[in-house]
């Protein structure tokens, strides 16, 4: 399916119209009005994700509240032929959730019922369900779900499923491919299906790891079955001080060497310390070129190892400070500077732009080294924030979208890190997703009979290429671009959101 | 990879003749797991000769290896790290390879607190049916760029392609561990797991047969002393209790080996794969439990379908590992999930040459 530019847009505007009428009418047979929108107020809230430099207005939105009712307008759209871009919460960074002009947007959001099991450390999640409302649920009987998104408080277990989401615990915990069981869901047609088990496995191929982190462009998740495990007694967490970020990046991967696991390893440079304790006054050492947060959780008994171990490994390699959390609030207070990273930014620049590529670990400084060069190539200050234990990157390039010169600059820098980042051995995408953002990019990383492979596989499932089509797999012509992202500050959808 | 590295060429070659040739390949490493599965049919498409790890980086936590590279040697360089497969891959006899255990995609006795091994599998390299080598996933855990092609490759038993190089996630090998015994009978066995796994204990593994519980505990020292003095129950010496979660692991124990006389009595060996909670299966026939109860192997002369309904009601299924020859090996999937297996056999080798039937028939 071609993007929404160009002449074929314009000659579709014109027929959108009578289109909007027949869709509207072949879905009043399976649906109650209400759950029908298509007016310009009702569809415009639906017009972007959190990925706001893109904006589509959606031909229709559905509100379905039973799986009969997914299946039905699946059904109808499947025969019109019309794309369906399945929807959580809208909080995706990526794009993955931008409307299709000629498209039907399936909002999920009534879905929103679970039931925990303790006995079986199970929860059986509808897909409109918040990610952090299954931990509460759990919460009394001493479990909890361990994948935590930064927008855990409104992001979906459907759209956690959709990018396979990790959180500031998966070095530990693994992401979201490593914490479901099962997924029940629809087929383009409108025919259920369910990929996994009850079980930890399920019988043929593993079609349960191809659906996670799909960015539903494979199927229609209605329902998650999660696992829970046992709530760690005890975290405690430990800030250390580097005098050049070389150390620091030695550090993490001292850690490592040392045969630690800790439950959130990050990292911070100097100019991104400055920014969020002005924002939060977290306490942090504003001298260090970069911090570290390393954190432990288990049975106090494991936790007082393990702060041990940690504590000589960081001195070993260099802290020039250290200090280990006294109790759950200083904890919170040391974790509340990294959590407000993003919103910190915000308020020392009028945008910016987020980079999320994996590098390997031990390549850390040096891709500091190479960003801090960057700033001076293009001219544009960078800040960083690291998920280092996983060498997830989190650059965000400061600049001022009202200046062309600089939005073009900023673009550059942003392309010269991710095409560093698949120089290094990394990825262009560590948790944010390719959707509509990192379409360009997908074209640095893949070859085209990769991409080619990607296509055979949408085509496995989607024929017709009617879900979320022009979404993660460029065409071969966009092959020449790269992608952006871009938050203008005050536009994001839910400012009230921790991004980190 | 490197197309001109002559193992590989000379791979990409014999997949490009056979599919001139729409003649059958059976993709072979160590073949020590030719058992499992469907009976193999094509022409030996041997992967050994591309062996050797690539890569290494111990403070990365990840080994690239080859698909031929044999199992043994790629443990060994982990452990000169203090660092191992925690996913403990079975092996059934001497010359297993890297590839080998990825197409088969089984784990070992800590499967269920560690995770298996396509949780810990990051990348693949593979030579589709097209001859083409493409690499999914990479070095890096975290990683969302593309479908996850690399976890869908695990288990697959080859029908998709021939693996060519593997990029794991490994770990540190636990700071201590202990055994301990309980002589309980099975209700009362599957009773205390099912409690055990609702509370912060660091279970690694688990092992029930004849009236006996084992338990492996794995973590910091603290940790195992604490949870030992705990639980209770008969302390295991670390040597013992070594050799004894390899033998389980290998499946060397009598239980698992089918003579033919037992075989000649309609006998069979069933792996279940149930919810960890589901109660003792009121199957008859002898069982040795693993996995807190989430994998339970039955030797039986219930015919299958009793078996296979019994699964399927717990919300698990079976696989038939010895015996009853005619019998279909994986539970049967439901018809749309048919239909995508047959769209990726088609998107993946449309000339239908890798290992077919091998996962089911007509695939």
């Amino acid at each position: 399916m071609p993007m929404n530019t160009g002449l074929l847009s314009a000659a579709r505007d014109s027929g959108r119209a009578p289109r909007q009428a027949e869709v509207v009418a072949a879905l009043a047979e399976a649906l109650p009005r209400a759950a029908i929108l298509f007016r310009h107020e009702d569809t415009a809230p639906f017009e972007c994700d959190a990925l706001t430099a893109y904006r589509t207005l959606p031909m229709v939105v559905v509100l379905p509240d039973t799986e009969a009712q997914v299946a039905a307008i699946l059904r109808i759209c499947h025969k019109m032929g019309v794309p369906v871009v399945a929807r959580g919460a809208g909080t995706g960074l990526s794009g993955g959730a931008t409307p299709h002009q000629m498209g039907v947007v399936l909002s999920l959001a009534k879905f929103n019922k679970l039931k925990v099991d303790p006995a079986s450390c199970t929860a059986i999640v509808q897909c409109g369900v918040r990610n952090l409302a299954i931990s509460e649920a759990a919460a009394p009987h001493g479990l909890y779900y361990a994948p935590d998104p930064s927008s855990q408080i409104a992001c979906t277990i459907g759209g956690n499923v959709a990018e396979n989401s990790g959180g500031v615990h998966c070095l530990k915990y693994g992401l979201t491919l490593h914490n479901v069981l099962k997924v029940r869901g629809f087929m383009v047609d409108g025919e259920a299906v369910e990929f996994g088990s009850q079980a930890l496995d399920a019988p043929g191929l593993d079609l349960l790891s191809i659906i996670i982190g799909s960015e539903g462009m494979l199927a229609v998740t209605t329902e998650v079955t999660v696992k829970l495990i046992p709530k760690p007694l005890l975290a405690r967490c430990i800030m250390a001080s580097f005098g050049d970020i070389e150390s620091a990046g030695a550090a993490v991967a001292s850690v490592i060497a040392h045969g630690i696991i800790p439950a959130g390893l990050e990292m911070m440079d100097k100019a991104m310390t400055a920014a969020v304790d002005a924002f939060v006054h977290a306490d942090y050492d504003l001298e260090a070129a970069a911090i570290l947060l390393c954190e432990s959780d288990g049975t106090p008994e494991e936790v007082e190892e393990e702060i041990t171990r940690m504590e000589s490994v960081l001195k070993e390699a260099g802290a020039s400070r250290i200090e280990v959390s006294r109790d759950e609030a200083q904890r919170l207070k040391f974790w509340s500077g990294r959590k407000n990273a993003f919103p910190a930014s915000g308020g020392i620049s009028p945008d910016y732009m987020c980079m999320d590529s994996t590098i390997p670990r031990k390549r850390l400084a040096e891709m500091l080294r190479a960003i801090q060069q960057m700033e001076v190539k293009y001219n544009l200050r960078c800040v960083n924030v690291f998920h280092a234990g996983d060498g997830n990157l989190h650059p965000l390039i400061l600049f001022d979208a009202e200046d062309a010169d600089e939005m073009r600059r900023c673009e550059k820098f942003g392309a010269d890190i991710l095409e560093t980042s698949v120089r290094l051995g990394g990825t262009v995408t560590g948790e944010h997703g390719v959707g509509v953002e990192k379409l360009n990019s997908m074209c640095v990383q893949f070859s085209e009979s990769e991409r080619g492979q990607f296509l055979g596989v949408k085509r496995a499932f989607d024929p017709l290429e009617l879900l979320n089509p022009g979404k993660v797999i460029p065409t071969l012509h966009r092959c020449a671009e790269y992608g952006k992202m871009h938050v203008r500050r005050g536009m994001l959808p839910f400012p009230e959101l921790p991004r980190f | 990879m490197d197309t001109h590295d002559p193992a590989l060429a000379r791979l990409i070659e014999q997949v490009a003749a056979a599919r001139g040739a729409s003649a059958p390949l059976d993709i072979c490493g160590g073949g020590t797991k030719r058992f499992y599965g469907e009976a193999p049919a094509g022409a030996p498409l041997d992967v050994r000769p591309l062996s050797g790890i690539a890569s290494y980086e111990p403070t990365e936590l990840v080994v690239t290896a080859r698909a031929g590279t044999p199992l043994r040697d790629l443990e060994a360089a982990l452990a000169e790290h203090g660092q191992c497969l925690p996913f403990e891959p079975p092996r059934f006899a001497p010359g297993g390879t890297v590839g080998g255990m990825v197409a088969a995609g089984l784990s070992g006795p800590a499967r269920a607190s560690v995770g298996s091994v396509r949780d810990h599998v990051l990348g693949v390299t593979l030579l589709n049916g097209r001859g083409e080598i493409l690499t999914f996933g990479g070095q890096v855990a975290k990683n969302v760029a593309g479908y996850d092609v690399s976890r869908l490759i695990v288990g697959s038993l080859g029908i998709l392609g021939v693996i060519c190089e593997v990029s794991l996630k490994v770990l540190p090998a636990s700071v201590a561990t202990e055994t301990l015994r309980f002589d309980w009978n099975e209700a009362r066995s599957l009773e205390n797991l099912s409690s055990w796994a609702t509370q912060p204990l660091p279970i690694n593994a688990t092992a029930w047969h004849a009236g006996r519980l084992s338990v492996r505990l794995a973590g910091a020292r603290a940790a195992v002393a604490a949870a030992r003095a705990r639980l209770g129950g008969e302390r295991l010496e670390s040597g013992a209790a070594n050799d004894w979660w390899l033998s389980v692991r290998d499946q060397r124990a009598g239980f698992f080996s089918l003579g033919e006389e037992h075989l000649a009595r309609g006998e069979a060996l069933w792996r279940l794969s149930v919810p960890a909670v589901t109660a003792a299966l009121a199957l008859p026939g002898e069982q040795f439990i693993e996995w807190g109860g989430a994998q339970r192997w039955l030797r039986t002369t219930a015919t299958p379908d009793v078996v296979r309904e019994t699964a399927a009601r717990t919300g698990g299924h079976a696989t038939l590992i010895r015996g009853r020859d005619r019998v279909a090996v994986f539970a049967p999937l439901s018809a749309v999930l048919m239909r995508v297996h047959q769209g990726l056999k088609q998107a993946f080798d449309p000339a239908r040459i890798f290992n077919p039937g091998r996962l089911y028939s007509g695939l």
